[in-house]
């Protein structure tokens, strides 16, 4: 029974895979961005290290919350990206109109997302060690819930992002590329967010990143991130992997109720 | 596995539409369901009944044993206007319905919502005797559809897209149906190829492969000869007469060709303005209502409605 119902999950997985294989470009965003970004600033933070006095080590705290951030991004744009594949070639006739269930479905996008990136982790952790030294035994086994975290709500954004696409049509992807650069500035990735403006420390409570990475700074100043603010993050974290299913859920509810499925190219908004 | 499965089945709102069917408490099917149900077909006697029992309810749900497809008083409306009004018919075992109707008639709605991707506004769907809004991916597993408003994914191989679409549909013995179909449709040397660069002729029968994959109870077809040559538009249509003929499965086919029509339909329904105007065989169909070709009757209903006769 269990395979029965894992099969269309594998289904949507092998079909990514397909494409992965047969264009090399898919490669990219994989590997490439991630690598332009853990160079671009594991070159910033050796020159900060050189030129100011504060004995603050600028590597593990801005080429950690690179890299960490970047596997929060690629979870997200992996998701995503899965679901756009089927936007470009047009399958969601084909797709939906089989056995395939959404929750079969959106667990075929995960488990796609999921393996990509951790290809893309691998590499930033490969290249920020080798190059410039960082070490992620210096986090202990605080990575394991900090890439938890990061890894569930990347995933309710991707899930997120792909019903708003699936709901205003194949013109509204746009949308999906800047969400985690528009929420970085309140998740406080560089920065604590204590600095921020009291409305946005509000708005940046709310998301499960700047757990992460204010708990990535108490642990590089020596200190000890306390458990609640952990479980905070990660409760915080799942509960948008369970609003993001249900808004997919409604989502396609709608589309099927008015239409827009079965005329998607269309692009109406009924 | 089962945990995840579970929790997935949580989120999806309601174990109904799921195919684990030990999860599945609202729709475990009843025998007085079932008898309920194949009583009110007069082609299925106490006898039929007994012997279809255990197979109706392998799937979970309860099955009528004579109709492949069951449509009562379907409507759909987007806005003011009425895509489909009050729509019945069947399509049964063996048998291939023609469902025709000028552009804008209501086909292609109709097909959408027999594939689930549409909801009706009201009345009901059965597939297999399952009811589609209840049992949705238990009944779409007992379907598939070729049409030309959907191509397979250009960007995969021919064997690729069977094998996604076979996982999909949970085929067994997948490798060999795809050699078997692969042979059967004339695909050997596309088999590498990615379906983009194929020529729509050749993308028809991809899809027709597809269509076939799950040897489907139900098998839509929409348009399905409309860019093929007449010689391989022929060997399309005795393969789909073949596949009526040969198994428990119906087709419901859709076209403008009216030759063709004649040619492999045993019934034929003509759909304008959302319903159905007339229904019967299309080799007596036109002399009954004094028109000299099927093709006549069609034009004749298409322009000027005809009081709603079902022979």
């Amino acid at each position: 029974m269990t395979s029965i119902y894992f099969r269309p999950v594998f289904a949507v997985m092998l079909r990514y895979f397909y494409l992965l294989r047969g264009a090399p470009a898919r490669w990219i965003p994989i590997f490439a961005w991630v690598a332009i970004d853990i160079v671009l600033w594991g070159f910033i933070t050796k020159y900060l290290n050189s030129v100011t006095s504060s004995g603050l080590n600028f590597v593990p705290a801005f080429l950690g919350a690179v890299l960490l951030f970047d596997f929060f991004t690629r979870v997200m744009h992996g998701v995503a990206g899965v679901f756009l594949e089927d936007v470009w070639s047009r399958s969601f006739l084909n797709i939906f109109a089989s056995p395939l269930t959404i929750s079969q479905y959106l667990l075929g996008l995960v488990v796609t997302s999921t393996v990509t990136s951790l290809i893309s982790l691998v590499v930033m952790l490969v290249l920020a060690t080798a190059a410039f030294g960082l070490s992620f035994f210096t986090y202990g086994l605080m990575l394991v819930p900090f890439l938890l975290i990061l890894f569930m709500f990347g995933i309710s954004l991707g899930i997120c992002t792909s019903a708003v696409v699936l709901r205003l049509g194949p013109a509204a992807e746009w949308l999906v590329w800047p969400v985690p650069a528009i929420i970085s500035p309140f998740a406080g990735v560089f920065y604590p967010i204590s600095i921020l403006p009291h409305w946005m420390q509000c708005v940046g409570k709310l998301l499960p990143l700047s757990y992460v990475f204010e708990g990535l700074r108490t642990i590089i100043s020596g200190g000890t991130v306390p458990a609640a603010s952990l479980i905070m993050g990660g409760g915080l974290a799942a509960t948008c992997v369970v609003l993001a299913c249900w808004f997919f859920k409604r989502v396609f509810r709608h589309a099927v109720q008015t239409g827009i499925l079965a005329r998607y190219s269309a692009e109406t908004l009924s | 596995m089962q945990i995840i499965i579970f929790v997935m089945a949580f989120i999806e709102g309601s174990f109904n539409s799921s195919q684990i069917s030990f999860y599945q408490p609202k729709i475990k099917p009843t025998v007085l369901q079932f008898v309920w149900s194949n009583l009110h077909d007069p082609l299925v006697g106490p006898g039929l009944m007994a012997v279809s029992f255990s197979r109706a309810f392998k799937n979970g749900c309860p099955c009528s044993m004579h109709h492949v497809l069951s449509i009562r008083d379907l409507r759909k409306a987007y806005g003011d206007k009425v895509a489909v009004d009050r729509v019945s018919f069947e399509v049964g075992r063996g048998e291939i319905v023609g469902l025709l109707g000028p552009n804008g008639a209501g086909k292609t709605t109709t097909i959408s919502m027999i594939l689930g991707v549409l909801q009706p506004d009201s009345g009901s769907i059965h597939l297999e005797g399952m009811d589609l809004a209840a049992c949705r991916a238990q009944a779409l597993a007992q379907t598939n559809f070729a049409a030309v408003y959907a191509p397979l994914p250009g960007n995969l191989t021919v064997r690729q897209n069977l094998r996604v679409f076979g996982m999909l549909y949970g085929v067994k013995g997948l490798s060999e149906r795809i050699n078997a179909l692969i042979r059967q449709f004339d695909l050997e040397k596309f088999r590498n190829v990615k379906c983009g660069v194929l020529s729509s002729g050749e993308q028809t029968r991809v899809a027709l492969a597809k269509a076939m994959l799950n040897e489907p109870r139900l098998l839509l077809l929409d348009e399905p000869t409309a860019s093929l040559d007449p010689v391989a538009a022929r060997e399309i249509r005795a393969r789909i007469r073949d596949f009526a003929m040969s198994g428990d499965g119906g087709v419901l086919w859709t076209t403008h060709n009216m030759v063709e029509v004649q040619d492999v339909c045993d019934r034929v329904l003509f759909l304008s303005h959302g319903r159905i105007m007339l229904e019967g065989d299309p080799k007596t169909l036109p002399d009954k209502h004094g028109q000299r070709t099927l093709e006549d009757l069609f034009v004749a209903v298409a322009r000027e409605p005809l009081t709603e006769e079902r022979l």
